[in-house]
C-alpha cells in the first residue's frame, strides 16, 4: 500500500520544528507502525538524510516508550494500543498520515518525535516506592491482603507511563500517571505506613513539573493503552484531602 | 498552608466547594421561585412578601454574602487554573483530534461558565439590583412590587430566548461540573460514583428545565 506521511521534524530542543511530508511505496499493511517508520528511515539514510528519531524499545506494548499522536490520536487511532500495536492494515490505501510528538510543557522536545519524558521519572523518585529493605520475597500468605485488593493494585500498576494521558489532556494533566502510582501502593498494607508524605511528595512534583490541573474530561482513560480507570484519580484526590487534613 | 494554596488539588478543592455551593444556592432559588407558577392573583402577592421577608432576614444576608464570594471564588480559581493550564502546553498540535476521546462541555467549562457569567450581571442588573437600589412600586400589602417587574421583564421575547439559552448553558455546565466536584473531593468508590453521576444528571436537567420553564411560563401567561 502506498502511504503519504506528515511528520513534526525538529532539529534538536531549541530548534523550531516544522511538519515535512514523505511518501513510502510499497507498505505492506503487516507491518506494525514503528516498522513503517523503520521502512521510511532506511529511504531516508539510502536519500542522504537525517532520518526520523522516535522513542521505542520493547515493541510488545509493554514498556511504554513509543508514544506519538498519530493523525491526531494519541497512540493512534485503535483504542487501548500503544504505537507499537498498530499495523498498517489499520490505514487505508493512498491516506495521509499525520504524525506529532505527545506536546507538554513538561515533556520537551528533543528531536523530532522524541520526546523528555523524565518528569514522570522525577514524579516516582519523588514518593512512589516503600522505604524498606524487604529482603527476600517473603512467604506470599505471611501478608494479609484480599484478592480483590491484590487484582486492584495490580490495576493500578499496569501503568507503562507512556504519556499518552498527558497528551490527550486538553490541560496537559499528569493526574492519571500519578493517581495510578499512588493507587497502586495505597492499596496494598505495605504502602500505607508513607501513604501521606507520599501523596504529598507526588502531588507536589507533579505540579513543580509544570503538569496542568485535572478536569476530569477523562479522555486520558479513553486514550490509556493500559485503561488505568480514572477512578484512581479520585483516590488520590482522597489520599490528598485526607493527608491534608491530618497533616500535623 | 501556604502550600495549600499553590496545589493544582487543592485548588481544584476550591473550585468543587464553590460550585457544590452553588449548586445548592439554585435548588434555594428555583424553590422560592416556584411561587410564581401559582394563580397570577395569589402569585403576586406570596411572591412580594417572600422577596419581603428574605431581604429582611439577616441569615439571608450572611448567605448572600458567602454566595458572592462563592461566585468570585469560582471565577477567580477558574482563571487562574486556565492560565496554568495553558502555559502547560505552550506548542498546539498540529492536527488535533483528541476531541473524540471527551464530552465537548467537559472541555469548555470555561466558555459555559463565561456564558453563565454575562448571564448573572445581566440578571443582578435587572433584578437583584432594582430591587435594592432601584424604585419599585409598592403593592396592596406594602411591599416592593417585584412580581410586576419579573412579569414585565419577562414580556421581552428577546430576553426569554436569552434566559433560555443561558440556562442551557448552565444545564451543560453543571453536567460535567456536579460529578467533576465529587471526584476532585475524593470519591472513588465505583458504585457511589455511578450514584452521584446520574443524581447530577437529574440534578441538572430537573434545575435548568424549571429555571427556564419560569420565563416561558410568565411570556405564555402575558
Amino acid at each position: 500500500m502506498r502511504i503519504r506521511l506528515k511528520i513534526w521534524r525538529q532539529e534538536n530542543e531549541h530548534e523550531p520544528g516544522k511538519m515535512m511530508s514523505y511518501t513510502l511505496e510499497d507498505i505492506n499493511p503487516h507491518m506494525s507502525f514503528l516498522e513503517m517508520l523503520d521502512t521510511l528511515n532506511e529511504q531516508l539514510l539510502k536519500d542522504g538524510t537525517r532520518p526520523v528519531e522516535f522513542d521505542h524499545d520493547c515493541r510488545e506494548g509493554i514498556c511504554g516508550q513509543c508514544g506519538i499522536m498519530i493523525n491526531g490520536r494519541a497512540h493512534g487511532p485503535l483504542k487501548n494500543t500503544t504505537t507499537c500495536q498498530l499495523h498498517m492494515r489499520t490505514f487505508t490505501d493512498n491516506e495521509e498520515i499525520i504524525i506529532e510528538p505527545f506536546r507538554a510543557s513538561a515533556f520537551p522536545v528533543k528531536c523530532d518525535l522524541k520526546i523528555d519524558r523524565s518528569a514522570f521519572d522525577r514524579v516516582i523518585q519523588s514518593g512512589g516506592f516503600i522505604a524498606v529493605n524487604t529482603g527476600q520475597a517473603p512467604e506470599a500468605n505471611s501478608i494479609p491482603i484480599g484478592s480483590p485488593e491484590v487484582e486492584a493494585a495490580f490495576d493500578a500498576a499496569a501503568c507503562i507511563g507512556c504519556g499518552a494521558c498527558v497528551a490527550v489532556c486538553k490541560n496537559s494533566s499528569a493526574a492519571l500517571f500519578t493517581s495510578a502510582k499512588i493507587a497502586h501502593l495505597a492499596l496494598l498494607p505495605q504502602g500505607q505506613i508513607e501513604a501521606q508524605t507520599r501523596v504529598r511528595n507526588m502531588v507536589n512534583q507533579m505540579d513543580k513539573e509544570g503538569f496542568g490541573h485535572c478536569s476530569n474530561t477523562e479522555a486520558c482513560e479513553v486514550e490509556c493503552p493500559q485503561q488505568i480507570s480514572v477512578l484512581h484519580i479520585a483516590r488520590m484526590n482522597y489520599e490528598y484531602n485526607k493527608a491534608q487534613i491530618l497533616k500535623k | 498552608m501556604g502550600q495549600w494554596k499553590q496545589q493544582t488539588l487543592s485548588r481544584k478543592n476550591w473550585m468543587a466547594f464553590t460550585g457544590l455551593f452553588l449548586c445548592l444556592y439554585l435548588v434555594i432559588h428555583l424553590a422560592g421561585n416556584l411561587q410564581l407558577f401559582l394563580p397570577a392573583e395569589r402569585a403576586h402577592r406570596q411572591f412580594n412578601l417572600y422577596s419581603h421577608i428574605l431581604s429582611g432576614n439577616l441569615i439571608i444576608k450572611a448567605i448572600s454574602y458567602i454566595l458572592f464570594a462563592c461566585i468570585i471564588g469560582h471565577v477567580v480559581y477558574a482563571i487562574i487554573i486556565t492560565v496554568a493550564n495553558n502555559r502547560a502546553r505552550k506548542i498546539r498540535y498540529h492536527y488535533d483530534r483528541r476531541g473524540a476521546a471527551s464530552k465537548w462541555y467537559s472541555r469548555n467549562m470555561g466558555l459555559l461558565g463565561t456564558i453563565i457569567f454575562i448571564f448573572l450581571v445581566i440578571h443582578l442588573r435587572d433584578f437583584w439590583y432594582v430591587y435594592k437600589f432601584g424604585r419599585l412600586p409598592m403593592d396592596a400589602d406594602g411591599h416592593k412590587d417585584l412580581y410586576l417587574l419579573v412579569v414585565s421583564v419577562y414580556g421581552e421575547l428577546w430576553y426569554v430566548i436569552l434566559y433560555v439559552i443561558c440556562m442551557v448553558a448552565l444545564c451543560y455546565h453543571l453536567l460535567h461540573g456536579f460529578f467533576s466536584a465529587a471526584r476532585t473531593l475524593g470519591l472513588y468508590h465505583p458504585r457511589y460514583t455511578h450514584a452521584v453521576r446520574v443524581f447530577g444528571w437529574v440534578f441538572s436537567i430537573v434545575i435548568c428545565s424549571g429555571f427556564a420553564a419560569i420565563p416561558l411560563y410568565v411570556y405564555c401567561l402575558k
